[in-house]
């Protein structure tokens, strides 16, 4: 080994035998670090959030205590929260996290079927929406869904005759939602679709020929009994992404719509609401419960994901 | 023959690829439009951008808007080149900081044996669904009481523990075989010298994914900027260029300072992946969740 050479011996030996090696190289001072950032920054915040969720809190006086009264009003009075945020955010999540999913694997399928060459450039191009990030996004995508006769859409649309009137896509309040959810499909190629890439890629080219001989007759075949039991682990991983994303939208509605709250809040979402109560209405208590609802809707989400591709039972 | 069916990962072009082409060109095609749509509006003149009917493809090019831009942000008192500056600084902080700390913590897990690894690993593989805007309440709370508030401090540390990032580290130091570490141990090698002359050079594609996305992470991030910072001097790019989309109200009249806008936020971050797809490609090998 190179590190023969490199250490001397005597020198390491003593060093290794005083206190402060000991310390030092215990695992434990490997972890503290990331440890105490996760603690403070993360595990933390959450446990904060969860105890504001039972209080009354407008960041000037003392928080106090008002047990499941927030929860109360979310669920009974808020009907914002209710039709609007919740249901979108549920109706959100349930559209774009299977459908970017489903188009993740097939993409990431189909460019297992190519040269590498091809592969790549094909990666980069789909990968390159979630590069840029949602909201910033939203500025390109205004101005395609632009109202008047000059957004490219609406020019397209007047050009093969399909309206009369330019139609105002982003303040109808039955066309946001649905634009919404386009643009997040088409952002949704992210991480996971990069792992599910490697996944499709990692399959042992053995096994394909194997099947073969075994009788595997088509790509459907190929595809449902030994690509994706192969790759489950990636699965998995592709699964806990999109969900994660399809949670961590807020304001989208808001930008696009140039209003906020967006008309008739369409296309208002959880964080959407716990960021108006926090933000705007310094009521933090309400907010922290908002959040944690969100968090209990996210965790069961995630659960589901386990149930379908774990390796574990 | 057998070997024939398999079409999988090929290695020459084959005629039988075509129907693959066939419908990735045109996904590719529209995955690409608003990124082709920016880099023609940053480039347009004033006079192309109101074109009607409007024109997708620029005919002038120009850098009238990014001109625009630079000078937009002197007017408003601060140059554009601070919060460029100070998104630098603290992208490159929360890069090297961040790949360090997943990289030690995922050695630890990996190749120690000590209570609570596998339950620090459960929690952190959960906190993948973690969402950071739904706690900006409670983090604003916290970095006022550590004193970091109007810091630059305070858009470094909330980034620095990136559970995606030990997740894929960790995944690619299981692949290292134990072996190779007890011959380290034998000759008298210390943890730290397995860490840095074993472990680091061997899981370089999982540091070049991990210090890519948080960069990335750094890059496009705006929530410190609008709950940690008060200070407009310590502020960072992203935020000023939401505040020129936001601030300008009038969507038409600055439509090409916004394409430039997003242009600049968008390049680095594109460039890093075409220059590191390979590698980020091979350490996504072993992001399954098991």
């Amino acid at each position: 080994m190179e590190s023969k050479k490199s250490i001397p011996r005597k020198l390491n030996e003593r060093y290794q035998n005083s206190k402060l090696s000991k310390i030092i190289n215990n695992p434990f001072t490997f972890i503290v670090p990331y440890l105490i950032m996760f603690s403070i920054f993360i595990l933390l915040p959450t446990i904060i959030s969860a105890g504001l969720a039972f209080t009354d809190f407008n960041t000037i006086q003392k928080p106090s205590f008002v047990g499941f009264q927030n929860f109360i009003n979310l669920l009974t009075n808020d009907s914002v929260f209710l039709k609007s945020a919740l249901a979108n955010t549920l109706k959100y999540a349930l559209i774009v996290g299977p459908i970017g999913y489903f188009l993740s694997f097939f993409l990431a399928w189909s460019l297992g079927q190519v040269t590498k060459r091809a592969r790549v450039l094909y990666t980069v191009l789909i990968y390159s929406p979630s590069i840029t990030g949602g909201i910033m996004m939203t500025v390109v995508w205004q101005v395609f869904f632009s109202g008047d006769e000059a957004g490219y859409l609406n020019n397209l649309l007047l050009k093969i005759g399909f309206t009369k009137e330019p139609i105002i896509f982003l303040q109808n309040t039955n066309l946001l939602f649905p634009i919404i959810i386009l643009i997040a499909i088409w952002s949704s190629a992210g991480v996971g679709f990069l792992a599910m890439i490697a996944g499709v890629l990692n399959v042992d080219r053995t096994l394909y020929e194997a099947a073969a001989i075994d009788g595997i007759k088509n790509r459907w075949q190929e595809v449902f009994y030994i690509t994706i039991p192969m790759m489950k682990p990636q699965m998995l991983f592709g699964a806990v992404m999109a969900f994660v994303n399809a949670f961590n939208v807020s304001s989208v509605a808001s930008a696009l719509s140039g209003g906020n709250p967006p008309p008739q809040y369409a296309g208002w979402m959880i964080l959407d609401h716990a960021n108006d109560f926090g933000f705007a209405r310094y009521e933090m208590g309400y907010a922290s419960a908002i959040t944690i609802v969100l968090f209990i809707v996210a965790f069961l989400f995630n659960r589901i994901s386990y149930r379908l591709f774990s390796e574990k039972d | 023959m057998a070997f024939h069916n398999v079409s999988f990962n090929p290695r020459k072009f084959h005629k039988s690829q075509i129907k693959f082409h066939l419908y990735l060109i045109p996904i590719s095609l529209f995955m690409m439009l608003p990124i082709l749509f920016i880099l023609n509006n940053a480039f347009k003149p004033f006079t192309e951008l109101f074109a009607y009917p409007p024109k997708f493809f620029v005919r002038k090019p120009t850098l009238e808007n990014f001109r625009m831009l630079f000078n937009f942000s002197v007017e408003s008192g601060i140059p554009m080149t601070r919060f460029l500056f100070n998104s630098i600084v603290v992208a490159l902080l929360v890069v090297f900081l961040s790949v360090l700390f997943s990289l030690m913590t995922a050695f630890a897990i990996s190749k120690f044996s000590f209570k609570g690894k596998e339950k620090i690993f459960k929690i952190n593989t959960m906190a993948l669904m973690f969402v950071p805007i739904a706690v900006a309440i409670p983090r604003f709370l916290i970095i006022v009481k550590l004193g970091i508030f109007n810091t630059l401090w305070a858009h470094v540390l909330p980034l620095l523990a990136m559970p995606i990032g030990l997740f894929l580290v960790k995944q690619f130091i299981d692949q290292v075989p134990n072996e190779l570490i007890e011959a380290a141990r034998v000759d008298g090698a210390s943890n730290w010298y397995i860490f840095f002359k074993v472990i680091v050079p061997l899981v370089k594609p999982a540091i070049v994914t991990v210090a890519f996305l948080a960069f990335q992470s750094s890059w496009g991030n705006i929530q410190s900027s609008t709950n940690f910072v008060d200070l407009e001097t310590l502020k960072t790019l992203p935020f000023y260029l939401n505040t020129l989309v936001d601030g300008s109200g009038n969507i038409v009249a600055s439509a090409g300072m916004n394409a430039a806008a997003q242009l600049l936020m968008f390049l680095p971050n594109f460039v890093l992946f075409i220059l590191l797809q390979s590698r980020i490609m091979e350490s996504m090998t072993h992001s399954g969740i098991k």
